[in-house]
């Protein structure tokens, strides 16, 4: 195996770096590097290029060419730059270019070119010119550091949230600081600057002197300081060619080295790997390339061209103009396998399996070995972690075959972590891939986690990988293949030059009913591009009318609007539009539309009932509907009015629509309920007492009641009382007068249009025996029974029910006879029951 | 004599768990008003309320004093009101009054409005009108789910009648739909769906999307309930429209049941449950004076145990038994009582001659006595909604030939009670036949149209009529009797109805059951005027098991009558099912009609 490790490199005695090529480059630069603004963005993300900066001081009538490579150096876009002079690149944290003109204008580009958006980091920065800038990572998201020509610095920690902050002033600072950076600590984002001999350290209230811990003597000035990915590390090269790392805190040293090199370095980065004791620096200078640590030699390397780093979470990467690198500390798992004479038992494991293909007994050695040692378990742990640091697919796969070599010889091994890690490598090669050009490590692509990666290969486009890799890791549709196909929907919808009906199809031929695809976000993006009618058509696939209206309303749709509303069902969101309506059309319109759709009828009609009674009788007038606009002035004229002239009014407007509505019957009623009105009015002044709101028969009672008889007749005949209810109406009356001879005098007046039955009844309701058994004997033939039951005369009804020979009465006398009093009745009825059956 | 249920029939699920929720929920609500607070209940929600947590547990929730919402000026004290009501502009409008009135006093207190169960946009408007959206913070107390028995699920909505059936306003179907909603996530997947109605369909269209959305809660869960039958109350109009006379029916009509309690002027207000009256409740009455005489010389006789006992046998009676006599004595003397007022306004002439009438409408003969009978009643001016209600049995069992003149003599306000109605069809006025035909022809020419849904809305009015002649022929629902019905043994659900009809609404439910669709119910429910909204809805992946397959929960959307009730318990024990009930109201024929009617406020 030693050919493997040819590239490993001690530093000290524990650590070893390896560079690797990750790809060689034919990105067909025109230019240097160095006459380049360069941008990288970190987890293998793109490259920004801009030629021709101004420091260069061209010809100003040539304008420079921004343009954006993948890693691997694909071209993604390239754009004539147009606006002002830019200091500053840098990537945010969703891959927006953000590049920083002198003016202090931030433009916002994506990964494509296409422009997003542009701020400003205020106007002292605009008076004073930016002399620096930086983008730097917070666990908010990306912020901007902005160093001014008046020597002050302003920053935001998340451009995604802008807010400014002006930094305290550095007393006595008058030229450039020699070199700066932004720091991140405790979730607050400082300046460490260096000035001279001096370090300061500026927070958002104050400015601090600094020294840090431990330094050699004779510095004079610092030419350049790095900090580590996580903020946790800080290195600092002094005018000595001294180098010293600590804690970012700069409370504690961590080693210090003297490479003997005055000269400025052109980068300095750190290179390390989480969770690893080991650190180390990088630093770059022309053609030299150093990492230096804990130890008393470095490790050189020759630098063939212009060289750019791009620190990572777990190494450095380096690109030139041909080629693509990775440097970073050996893990340990592969440490231990591959370093040379190493017994560990991932290395014997590999070394049996080697044997056991070679159909070698070693192989049954090495795995023994193992075995008495008890190391299987670890053997395979190893071999699986280490494939997972491994870039070449040959020697991954030759580890995980260990690996499963191992597994076959333990009984309960958990295969999660083997299937995982095969699963992690392949989509990992398949993102590695020169087209693809994301690099990402292991380590990386876990801190990134795949729903970022996907974001990231959906940013470049790369639906058809995106969905593949979801399928293949079995992804939740609504997390993977549906969010996807979303994005892809809402990119698809800017191509403007594809038809309406085409994109709408392809669209919808491809999302079908996929779960989780909400149609009404894709609309909106197409709405957003000034595609409205295919914005109609992609709503027309959206399954939850709920979904489509608010956007329908935006668009000014507000009837279509409204019947998706309609078809909802949710009341609530019928409302919404129709007040959206209501504001958005005249009267007569929004009445139309209302007209149309019963349903939101039905509701307005509802609200305006309570809240705005005038507009429910112009919306009855707009239809014409007479009948209810009857009814709206028949509850006007009880519930509204107080005025009797006002409540006559009201009933004189409720007939005259009633008649319009050839509802005579009703119109005739109303007439009559304004006469009654009329004349109950008249009775109060005349008689007093209370007679408004009363109705007819009530009236006519408390008439009777007040004993003005020929008052209430005269009522019942201009109001054409029925004859039977006048009789019911006086009788009930006058018994509850108890006027037993005014009712004797009624019943006599003519022929009782009710027959005299009720008459026993209602005296016997009053408890008089006496007076019904009077009107009992009138009772005609039919109902005698009856009659005589009711007065309590047992007997008598007995004999009646015999002469008339009916079964039914006699059966109801029978029941009316109770024990002692009636035996003799009862046997009576027997008798004449048994002699009917004889005949 | 409570018909005991058949040794397979299934469990049904524990709705208790309902409560739990309900009651967790408002309590939270409560706790988001840290503090001393004073309770606003809107009269409607106290009921239901004290089902879900009694005044002790809104103390201990800092709930210092309940007021009533009305309109009157409120004369708490505390820094915090709290409101609980249902989404009603007038409230909204109460509130205002009381906001406004505290700004302009320079009075700075906090307000949180509960909506229950649900906040409409409406409100929130009015509440913005008012300029008081600011000042107040909106909840919503998602409780529409009140278990009322073991078997009754009662959204306590009886507003929804009114505003569905006569206003067309389809504010609370949502609701319906989140409570099935619910009871589909608690119970897990209904395997059948059946329904008939306009806003049964509705009602499940949009619960089924729904349950798309969400896909996936319910999946893979076992069905406890393996049919859910969903119909609307115009369906059947005639049933609700009769007069009870199963026990707890007549109560209902007699002293009205409100939330599971009874307030008679006799009974005080007592709790309608318990041992003795779940032995009486689905009896007819003419039973239950004789079932409680046996239940009280059977109480006597355990009384009388008492004698010939020694000194530790009488010490074990009253330790052990004396408490459990008294309440059941207690009980006992409560139905009596109950039964006893019942019967004096029962059973006199008056009552048997109404039922007679009603049973010769139903039956559709006599129709000139009846006439004449239910003449002499508006003669009378007895009582309008009773006159009422006999108009529309007459108008719906006789087609719309309504022979007796309407008459407004009542007040102008019947004017327009007669004008709702008629809207909702509960009365239907002759109309000539060629009319009506030109509007079904149109409508049906349209009906693959998505218009006709419109046309048949604008048409409804016109269009409805009833067939319940020809329903009746085709449903058998006037079972043939020979002899005299025995009470004591029915034979079929029209015991319910003394055996004069079997209620339509249940029949419809037996029916549908019975053939597991609407298959050969077709004409059935083209009388019905049902054509576009009765339906079928299976579940291919039968994972139910045979029991859930027993248990069905049947909706009333409009409210059911405890007799339906009854009468469907009674098909359950004949069939081995078990019916959970799930109403938006529990109703009968006087809040039917008071719904519809217009009152001077």
């Amino acid at each position: 195996m030693d050919c493997y490790t040819a590239n490993w490199n001690p530093l000290g005695d524990s650590a070893f770096y390896r560079k690797y090529e990750l790809y060689s480059m034919d990105w067909d630069l025109k230019e240097e590097l160095r006459d380049c603004l360069v941008a990288a963005a970190p987890y293998g993300g793109p490259i920004a290029l801009l030629r021709n900066p101004w420091r260069k001081e061209k010809a100003a009538s040539v304008r420079p060419v921004l343009d954006i490579y993948s890693a691997s150096g694909i071209p993604l876009a390239s754009l004539l730059w147009k606006s002002g002079p830019v200091v500053s690149l840098g990537w945010s944290a969703e891959e927006e270019l953000l590049c920083v003109q002198e003016d202090g204008a931030v433009l916002v580009y994506g990964l494509h070119g296409d422009f997003r958006r542009h701020f400003s980091m205020g106007n002292e920065v605009l008076q004073n010119r930016v002399l620096d800038a930086r983008i730097f990572h917070t666990e908010f998201g990306s912020g901007v550091a902005i160093l001014t020509g008046a020597h002050r610095f302003t920053l935001s920690a998340n451009v995604g949230d802008l807010k400014l902050r002006r930094m305290p002033e550095v007393p006595g600072l008058q030229s450039a600081p020699s070199c700066w950076t932004a720091l991140c600590q405790d979730r607050v984002a400082h300046i460490l600057l260096a000035v001279g001999p001096d370090l300061y350290l500026l927070d958002h209230a104050a400015c601090s002197a600094v020294t840090p811990p431990g330094l050699a003597p004779g510095v004079s000035s610092f030419l350049q300081m790095a900090v580590s990915f996580t903020y946790r590390h800080l290195a600092l090269f002094t005018d000595t060619g001294y180098i010293w790392m600590g804690t970012a805190s700069l409370k504690e040293k961590l080693c210090e080295f003297n490479c003997n090199i005055r000269a400025p370095p052109k980068q300095m980065v750190w290179c390390s790997r989480p969770r690893s004791k080991e650190r180390a620096v990088v630093v770059a200078w022309e053609r030299r390339l150093m990492v230096v640590g804990d130890a008393s030699e470095s490790i050189q390397f020759v630098l063939d061209e212009d060289s750019y780093l791009v620190p990572e979470l777990d190494g450095v990467r380096i690109f030139s103009r041909s080629t693509h690198e990775f440097l970073h500390e050996v893990p340990a798992a592969s440490e231990e396998i591959f370093k040379i004479a190493s017994m560990a038992p991932g290395a014997l494991l590999l070394e049996a399996q080697k044997e056991y293909e070679k159909e070698s007994q070693k192989a049954d050695e090495y795995l023994r070995e193992i075995q008495e040692l008890g190391q299987l378990t670890q053997a395979v742990q190893q071999c699986i972690e280490a494939a997972g640091h491994e870039h070449q697919p040959d020697m991954q796969k030759s580890l995980l075959r260990a690996a499963s070599f191992g597994k076959c010889f333990l009984d309960r091994f958990p295969p999660d972590s083997f299937v995982h890690m095969c699963q992690d490598l392949r989509v990992l090669n398949a993102v590695r891939d020169y087209h693809i050009g994301i690099p990402l490590t292991y380590s990386q692509y876990k801190q990134l986690t795949i729903q970022v990666l996907l974001d990231r290969l959906v940013l470049r486009r790369l639906y058809p990988l995106a969905i593949q890799i979801c399928e293949y890791l079995r992804l939740p549709e609504v997390q993977g293949v549906s969010r996807i196909l979303a994005h892809w929907a809402c990119y698809k919808v800017q191509q403007k030059d594809v038809s309406d009906e085409d994109v709408a199809r392809a669209i919808n031929q491809k999302l079908g009913d996929t779960p989780g695809v909400s149609y009404s976000d894709i609309a909106a993006r197409a709405y957003g591009c000034g595609r409205t009618e295919l914005a109609i058509k992609l709503l027309e696939y959206e399954p939850r009318s709920g979904e489509q209206v608010p956007l329908l309303l935006k668009m000014k749709r507000s009837k279509l609007a409204l019947s998706k509303a309609i078809e909802s069902g949710d009341t609530d969101l019928v409302f919404t539009v129709l007040l959206h309506l209501k504001n958005e059309l005249n009267r007569g319109d929004f009445f139309m539309t209302l007209r149309n759709q019963p349903m939101a009828l039905s509701l307005y009609r509802q609200f305006c009932k309570h809240q705005e009674l005038e507009t429910l009788k112009d919306l009855y007038n707009q239809d014409d509907n007479h009948q209810e606009l009857g009814s709206f002035h028949i509850r006007a004229s009880y519930a509204a009015e107080e005025r009797i002239e006002g409540r006559v009014a009201a009933l004189q407007t409720a007939a005259d629509a009633f008649y319009k509505a050839k509802n005579e019957f009703a119109a005739k009623a109303t007439e009559d309920q304004m006469r009654l009105l009329r004349l109950q009015r008249r009775l109060e002044d005349e008689l007093g007492g209370q007679f408004l709101d009363l109705s007819l028969h009530d009236t006519v009672t408390t008439l009777i009641l007040g004993g003005h008889n020929k008052r209430a007749e005269q009522l019942a005949r201009d109001f054409r009382i029925p004859d039977k209810r006048l009789w019911w109406l006086k009788l009930t009356a006058l018994a509850d007068l108890e006027d037993w001879e005014e009712l004797e005098k009624f019943s006599k007046s003519k022929k009782s249009p009710i027959g005299y039955l009720p008459f026993v009844e209602i005296c016997m309701k009053q408890h008089n025996k006496y007076e019904a058994k009077k009107y009992a004997s009138r009772v005609g033939p039919e109902q005698k029974v009856k009659a005589l039951l009711l007065v309590g005369d047992v007997a008598q009804a007995a004999d009646v029910a015999i002469e008339h020979r009916n079964e039914a009465e006699l059966s109801l006398v029978l029941s009316h006879c109770t024990g002692a009093t009636d035996g003799a009745t009862a046997d009576k009825i027997q008798r004449a029951r048994a002699q009917a059956q004889k005949k | 004599m409570a018909f005991p249920h058949r040794p397979d029939a299934p469990e049904l699920p524990d709705f208790s768990m309902l409560k739990r929720l309900a009651r967790d929920q408002l309590i939270y609500l409560l706790e988001q008003l840290p503090g001393k607070k004073d309770l606003f209940i809107e009269a409607d929600l106290m009921s239901p309320l004290d089902r879900i947590a009694n005044v002790s547990i809104l103390k201990q929730h800092e709930v210092d004093k309940l007021y009533k919402v009305e309109n009157k000026p409120a004369l708490s004290s505390s820094e915090q009101l709290c409101f609980l009501v249902r989404p009603r502009i007038k409230n909204m409008r109460y509130i205002a009054s009381l906001v406004n009135a505290d700004k302009l006093a320079g009075r700075t207190r906090k307000y949180k409005v509960i909506f229950s169960p649900q906040k409409f946009y409406a409100c929130e408007m009015v509440l913005e009108e008012e300029g008081i959206y600011g000042d107040v913070s909106c909840d919503e107390w998602a409780f529409s789910l009140l278990p009322l028995d073991v078997d009754l699920l009662s959204m306590e909505l009886p507003e929804f009648f009114r505003d569905y059936f006569l206003e067309g306003d389809q504010c609370w179907i949502n609701t319906v739909v989140q409570a099935l909603h619910l009871l589909s996530t608690l119970y897990g997947p209904f395997p059948n769906c059946y329904g008939i109605g306009r806003c049964a369909k509705m009602a499940y269209e949009l619960w089924r999307n729904l349950e798309e959305e969400e896909d996936g809660e319910t999946k893979g869960r076992r069905p406890e309930i393996g049919h859910i039958f969903l119909l609307d109350r115009d369906v059947d109009f005639v049933t609700a429209l009769c007069s009870q006379v199963v026990y707890e029916g007549l109560v209902d009509d007699t002293f009205r049941i409100k939330c599971g309690k009874c307030h008679g002027p006799l009974l005080g207000t007592s709790h309608m449950a318990g041992l003795v009256f779940n032995e009486i409740r689905n009896e007819h009455f003419s039973n239950v004076f004789g079932f409680l005489s046996q239940k009280a010389r059977n109480l006597q006789a355990q009384y009388d145990r008492r004698r010939g006992m020694d000194i530790k046998q009488m010490k074990n009676f009253v330790s052990q038994e004396l408490k459990g006599l008294k309440q059941e004595h207690r009980l006992l003397s409560l139905h009596i009582g109950a039964c006893e007022s019942i019967m004096k306004k029962k059973t006199k002439q008056d009552f048997q001659e109404l039922i007679k009438t009603e049973h010769a409408l139903l039956e559709g003969f006599n129709i000139r006595e009846s006439t004449s009978y239910i003449e002499e009643h508006i003669d009378r001016q007895v009582s309008p909604i009773e006159s009422l209600r006999l108009m529309c049995l007459l108008s719906i069992t006789e087609n719309g030939d309504a022979r007796c003149s309407l008459d407004t003599h009542y007040g102008p306000e019947h004017l327009l009670t007669f004008s709702n109605l008629r809207r909702a069809g509960l009365l239907t006025e002759q109309a000539p036949g060629d009319t009506l035909t030109a509007v079904e022809s149109k409508v049906s020419k349209l009906v693959t149209d998505k218009a006709a849904g419109k046309i048949t809305d604008a048409f409804s009015s016109l269009a409805k009529r009833s067939n319940f002649r020809a329903i009746s022929k085709k449903l058998n629902l006037i079972p043939r009797v020979d002899g005299e019905y025995d009470l004591k043994v029915p034979r079929d659900m029209a015991y319910v109805f003394s055996g004069a009809y079997v209620p339509l609404s249940c029949r419809i439910i037996e029916q549908v059951l019975e053939r597991r669709s609407w298959q050969g119910l077709d004409e059935v429910v083209r009388l019905l005027n049902c054509s576009d909204f009765a339906f079928t809805d299976m579940t291919k992946e039968d994972k139910a098991s045979s029991e859930s397959l027993r248990l069905i929960l049947v909706v009333f959307l409009g409210g059911c009558t405890f007799s339906e009730i009854s009468a469907l318990r009674f098909l359950g024990r004949e069939k081995g099912y078990r019916f959970i009930f799930l109403t938006t109201a529990v109703t009968n024929s006087a809040r039917l009609m008071e719904a519809m009617s217009e009152v001077k406020a």
